[in-house]
């Protein structure tokens, strides 16, 4: 009977049940250890799903997820929507405070570029080891775009590995920042900067905005979402767009990228000797930028007598804010009177405008 | 000779572990704050007695904001 012919149950593969038990892993980790569900839920079971067999759900012109992928990602929508909310949500006063933090964010990128040439020595094409340097951005969306448009075979595994980082930022950090720091520097307390009035709040998105853009255009999808949350925010006048942009188009959007993101990694893309090293490159990325991040810090105290807790430079790492959480505990742990989560925040911030740049560097010349 | 309890950062009055009234010592916690999800101590800045506490659970306080007052 046809009813029975059409059964999925027959069409089943083993590198189909490989990928349910990793879309299951995932599962598990997102509810059972918290690992970043807001991602891991909705990417495990969309490998769950487009692993079933004659779904149809992955097929391009007809397949519900298909359609998700390709007009929310292939088309470059979701992933500024999402920097539309983080923007929203963003305060870059500790940022504009001691402006000489960017470099901090700046320096936690070499994790991105000494990885990117690790990784075209590995084999990878230029497109696919940026996309695998950008990894160490830690920052998901910007992953997710550069990948999308570089190097789409590799977007599950790179987004992935980005996000599974992020979670496990409070393991990978600590070692490489108390590794490279001394007691005494730990203990470092640092002064307040300036105290950044609302109407330089409000001038910045726009002014960050023009110059970005005008320096590296290929940046703009992201950029301009990004600072246009935040002008909603600093403007102080569009509270409603502000709510709905931090909150209900945050959590929209979230919905539709974990879900086509886990659906593209089907057995024959994830399943290949490619994805260990991307999930090895990605590691590597984020330690590296850990330690130029802390590194720089440390130069910069030789040429400043208002000194910076190099802890702080861990934090250009921009997952945001868990590296800047990581910087607080080293710093409690050193002294429990000194509070540099605040001050973290700056590089935190600093961190993911660089990741961005970092982004339209490789588009600009890779495409 | 007072001295006031200095709120270190922006953030939200999670817990106020002392009462007016209460003597403590340098570097006792005092109150714990909020912010971006994680709890952070503010301690007694001398010894003392607690005369004023002037928040309560769940106000949002800014940095440098007088929390209490220790005679």
């Amino acid at each position: 009977m046809a009813i029975f012919e059409h059964m999925g149950v027959y069409a089943v593969t083993p590198g189909m049940v490989v990928m349910w038990l990793i879309g299951l892993t995932l599962l598990y980790l997102a509810i059972s250890k918290k690992f970043e569900p807001l991602l891991l839920l909705p990417i495990g079971f969309g490998i769950l799903i487009a692993n079933l067999p004659l779904t149809s759900l992955m097929e391009p012109g007809e397949g519900l997820i298909w359609r998700f992928y390709h007009y929310g990602i292939e088309w470059e929508v979701i992933p500024p929507l999402i920097f539309l909310g983080l923007g929203a949500l963003t305060d870059f006063g500790p940022l504009l405070s001691q402006p000489r933090l960017i470099f901090l964010g700046a320096a936690a990128q070499a994790g991105v570029y000494i990885t990117f040439f690790a990784a075209t020595y590995f084999g990878f094409t230029l497109q696919e080891a940026a996309s695998i340097g950008i990894i160490g951005g830690a920052d998901g969306p910007t992953t997710i775009f550069l990948t999308a448009k570089l190097a789409p075979h590799l977007l599950g595994a790179c987004a992935v590995a980005a996000y599974s980082y992020m979670a496990l930022v409070p393991i990978i950090q600590p070692p490489i920042m108390r590794a490279l720091t001394t007691q005494n520097e730990r203990r470092i307390h640092m002064k307040k900067g300036r105290k950044i009035s609302s109407r330089e709040k409000l001038f910045f998105p726009i002014a960050a905005t023009v110059i970005i853009i005008l320096l590296v255009p290929a940046s703009a999808p992201l950029i301009s979402m990004f600072m246009l949350g935040n002008l909603f925010r600093e403007a102080k006048v569009v509270e409603r767009l502000t709510d709905a942009a931090q909150n209900a188009l945050l959590n929209i959007v979230t919905i539709f990228l974990g879900v086509s993101v886990g659906a593209t990694m089907n057995s024959e893309s994830f399943l290949r000797t490619d994805v260990i090293f991307i999930f090895f490159l990605g590691l590597f990325a984020f330690m590296v930028g850990t330690a130029t991040g802390v590194l720089l810090a440390k130069i910069m105290n030789l040429f400043t007598s208002d000194k910076i807790n190099p802890l702080i430079g861990g934090a250009g790492v921009s997952a945001v804010p868990m590296a800047a959480r990581v910087v607080q505990k080293l710093g409690a742990e050193a002294d429990k009177k000194n509070n540099l989560l605040m001050f973290a925040m700056g590089p935190n911030i600093a961190g993911v405008i660089g990741t961005v740049i970092a982004a339209g560097i490789f588009l600009t010349l890779l495409r | 000779m007072a001295q006031d309890v200095l709120a270190a950062l922006a953030g939200n009055i999670w817990k106020i572990s002392v009462e007016v009234g209460d003597a403590v010592e340098e570097d006792d916690e005092i109150f714990v704050v909020e912010a971006l999800k994680m709890e952070i101590p503010v301690y007694a800045p001398c010894d003392g007695t607690i005369s004023e506490i002037k928040v309560k659970k769940g106000d949002a306080v800014e940095e440098d904001e007088v929390l209490a007052i220790i005679d």
